[in-house]
């Protein structure tokens, strides 16, 4: 373990923070934003342009 | 280092000592499984069994599988890293992608099976699920992810068309969507069922489109992209839409909520079309983030209260139903219907859709489908378990009293205890009247489907851990909710998928129906899938010989034929890339599969005994209407009639499936032939070798070996993606 429990602990709640915001796609904006410096939109723009993006490519739910 | 280098490991007495730690647990449990007979046994033993044999088989079949059979290679980029758009393609954490794959390939399927599966007893179910699971269900799941991954992310259908021919594409192709079709139809027909007449459930699933068309307007105009807190705020009136069904079932409310089955099939029918045709930012992703996090959450819920409550499990080992055949719930006997009943947790073709789906198009390194594709289906496998366990901690008496199908048990209390006792289980008119108010509901008889079932289970379970029985009516009404709301889910994503597959049948015909834009092709292909599962929908809610027992096992047979598929696609590709000596890997599941599927479509079709068989079925009841007779459990004509017609159409769907899939084994049978007899091997669409630079983990942990990669990479692991590290 990486030293005290208190550290660990502060490493769990991290991790956590990351994997829901990975998961929920919060993070996705700043990962674009990231890859394309300069001329990126706006959040709304962006989310926008995800959202219709995923009204055109319906993913399949299984039972 | 490039091939597989982190898959390798020195074996080390640390090692050695710990699987055999495992295996020995798992042993031990297996064998109190087996032995025991006549004697109650706690639930810990199953999961004991299920989460012993798991570790074994991911540890060292999947291991196997990925390094012998297909060969992974972390040399190679894999289609995220190659073709990486941000939007499509793109290299994504190994864990999240595994949450996101969980999500997709579970839902209301690995409850409900088990459930029905039940009336045979727990051990046939327990070790279908978790047999089926090690040697089929996840090695199906993680060959078709491979195979895609392979080839850009292709689909199941597409990837028949190019690797084994046009006969069996097509086929494929008209195969899934009819599937599709009945998958929708039944799946809806569990949420009718556990919504019909009963004010507290309907109040709070219709209470989630308001709840989600505020989320959706709320993560469009407010807050736009902020997914998490938009999901906290709807988990909260969710829960508060559950609490306020309560009020509203003691209130003046009631009677507009209390709604019959056939008003329930039309809101649905409705609300399908809706779904589909309007934009998914209001109700379809909202919906989405909803139904996971409760998903998720009522998953691990359950978990812990197994484990904390250790509930004994009531029903028989093995019923006396599993021989002769002639249960309630279902027909036919254990083999093979105790296959078709459990699909999702053991063996699901569905899962191929989503394995051909967005998964392969997200994974970073080729040595990651073990863990997403055979480590999410054990995941899916262990709800099953506990869905198992669920239904089996009822007094059988009740589990009967529930599941068998209204036209046996009659409307009353009194009516459905006499019947039990004819089945041969106990229970009062009492117990019946004492167990619905303890949820308040106004009754349990024949609530079949599943659903209510599980849901008393859980509430039984859960209330051990958190309430007591003050709380058992919220437990109950909070399982039927998340129930119902992924299957809702479900319907409203198959309902679109369906309709761009149709989209893009027909226009492959008639240009303009295949533009998606067009809104009068758009609003037309809806109309006919909302309209084909509504059909039998309605058939399966009006049907006089209980709709679950009759479409229950088309749907399970429909769900293994599309493993058939699958299972046939791989074996054809392992023998036509020159792996035949590995052919068996996905061979003998496919032969185990075919050899279920079609017996139980050959008894569907052909069996003289007029409750498996649909054609006995229709004879018998025509031959009585010709000789102007009624007979139980149709009450009229008008009731005759309807059996004949459905028992017709049902048969003629069955025989449809089994032909479909002949032809695609047969058109894969031919190919395979054909590649042992060439010298070389046959070529494949097979994407060409591009080195990786992307260095990231396997497994779930990071191990000592994958850190010096990572470090030597200098692509070191983030503090937040590696808190777990040792």
């Amino acid at each position: 373990m990486t030293g005290m429990p208190s550290e660990w602990l502060r490493h769990v709640v991290r991790f956590v923070r990351w994997y829901l915001r990975e998961i929920t796609g919060d993070a996705a904006y700043e990962r674009h934003v990231a890859r394309h410096p300069g001329h990126a939109p706006t959040r709304r723009e962006y989310e926008r342009h995800r959202t219709a993006h995923r009204d055109q490519n319906p993913e399949g739910r299984c039972c | 280092m490039p091939g597989p280098g982190s898959l390798a490991s020195r074996v080390t007495t640390r090692s050695v000592l710990v699987w055999s730690a495992v295996s020995l647990a798992g042993a031990v449990a297996w064998g109190v499984l087996a032995l025991s007979r006549g004697e109650r046994i706690s639930a810990i033993w199953l999961v004991v069994a299920a989460l012993g044999s798991y570790a074994i088989g991911y540890r060292f079949y999947s291991r196997f599988i990925a390094r012998r059979v297909l060969k992974v290679d972390d040399g190679r980029a894999t289609p995220a890293e190659r073709l990486d758009d941000g939007v499509d393609f793109q290299p994504t954490d190994r864990r999240v992608l595994l949450g996101h794959h969980f999500a997709a390939i579970a839902g209301a399927g690995p409850l409900v099976g088990p459930v029905l599966a039940a009336q045979m007893g727990y051990l046939p179910g327990t070790v279908w699920i978790i047999v089926g699971v090690i040697f089929a269900g996840a090695v199906q799941d993680m060959v078709v992810l491979f195979l895609s991954m392979r080839r850009d992310g292709k689909s199941l259908g597409q990837m028949v068309r190019d690797e084994i021919g046009v006969v069996g594409g097509v086929a494929a192709l008209v195969g899934v969507f009819v599937i599709m079709v009945i998958l929708l139809a039944v799946l809806a027909l569990v949420v009718v069922n556990a919504l019909a007449k009963s004010p507290w459930g309907t109040f709070s699933i219709a209470m989630t489109i308001p709840i989600a068309l505020f989320m959706g307007f709320y993560l469009r105009t407010i807050r736009p992209g902020r997914v998490m807190e938009t999901t906290v705020i709807g988990v909260s009136l969710m829960l508060l839409a559950i609490v306020g069904g309560g009020w509203v079932q003691e209130s003046a409310l009631a009677g507009a909520f209390t709604l019959s089955p056939e008003t329930l099939v039309i809101c649905l029918v409705v609300y399908g079309f809706l779904a589909s045709v309007l934009p998914v930012w209001m109700l379809l992703t909202p919906r989405d983030y909803l139904s996971t996090f409760m998903k998720v959450g009522t998953i691990g819920l359950l978990a812990i209260g197994v484990l904390v409550v250790a509930p004994t499990m009531k029903t028989e080992a093995v019923t006396k139903f599993a021989g002769s055949g002639d249960g309630p719930v279902f027909a036919g006997s254990l083999f093979p219907f105790v296959f078709i009943t459990i699909a999702c947790g053991a063996l699901s073709g569905f899962h191929a859709l989503i394995s051909s789906g967005t998964t392969p198009k997200l994974i970073q390194k080729e040595s990651q489908v073990r863990l997403i594709g055979y480590g999410a289906m054990l995941m899916e496998s262990f709800v099953a378990i506990m869905a198992l366990i669920a239904a089996c901690v009822l007094d059988p008496g009740l589990y009967y009293a529930m599941n068998a199908p209204a036209g046996l048990l009659g409307a009353t209390p009194d009516s459905a205890a006499a019947a039990v006792t004819h089945l041969g289980f106990t229970i009062t008119p009492d117990d019946l009247r004492s167990a619905a108010s303890a949820v308040d509901e106004n009754s349990v008889v024949a609530r079949t489907g599943g659903a209510p079932t599980l849901a008393l289970g859980m509430s039984e379970i859960l209330s051990g851990v958190i309430g007591g029985s003050a709380l058992k009516a919220f437990w109950y009404h909070f399982a039927i909710m998340f129930e119902a709301l992924f299957i809702l889910t479900t319907v409203d994503a198959g309902t679109r998928v369906g309709r761009f597959m149709l989209q893009d049948a027909l226009g492959n015909v008639w240009k303009p129906i295949g533009r998606v834009g067009w809104k009068p092709g758009l609003w037309g292909t809806s109309a006919v899938v909302v309209l084909a599962w509504g059909y039998f929908l309605y058939v399966g809610v009006t049907d006089p010989l209980g709709g679950i027992n009759q479409l229950f096992p088309l749907f399970g047979i429909a769900n293994q034929l599309l493993a058939a598929i699958a299972l046939t696609l791989a074996t054809t590709l392992l023998i036509k890339s020159g792996r035949l000596r590995w052919a068996w890997v996905t061979g003998i599941p496919l032969a185990w599969d075919a050899a279920v599927t079609l017996t139980a479509s050959w008894q569907k079709i052909f069996a003289d005994d007029p409750k498996i068989g649909f054609f006995a079925q229709r004879d018998k009841f025509s031959a009585a209407i010709d000789a102007g007779k009624v007979l139980p459990p149709a009450k009229n004509l008008d009731d005759m009639h309807t059996i004949v017609l459905n028992s017709t159409v049902d048969g003629v769907l069955a025989a449809l499936f089994a032909i479909l899939v002949l032809l695609v084994i047969g058109n894969g049978a031919v190919v395979s032939w054909r590649a042992i007899r060439a010298r070389s091997p046959l070529p494949t669409a097979e994407a060409p070798y591009t080195p990786s630079t992307i260095v990231a983990p396997a497994g779930l942990f990071t191990t000592p070996a994958e850190r010096r990669e990572l470090a030597a990479a200098g692509a070191g692991p983030s503090e937040e993606a590696e808190p777990l590290a040792s």
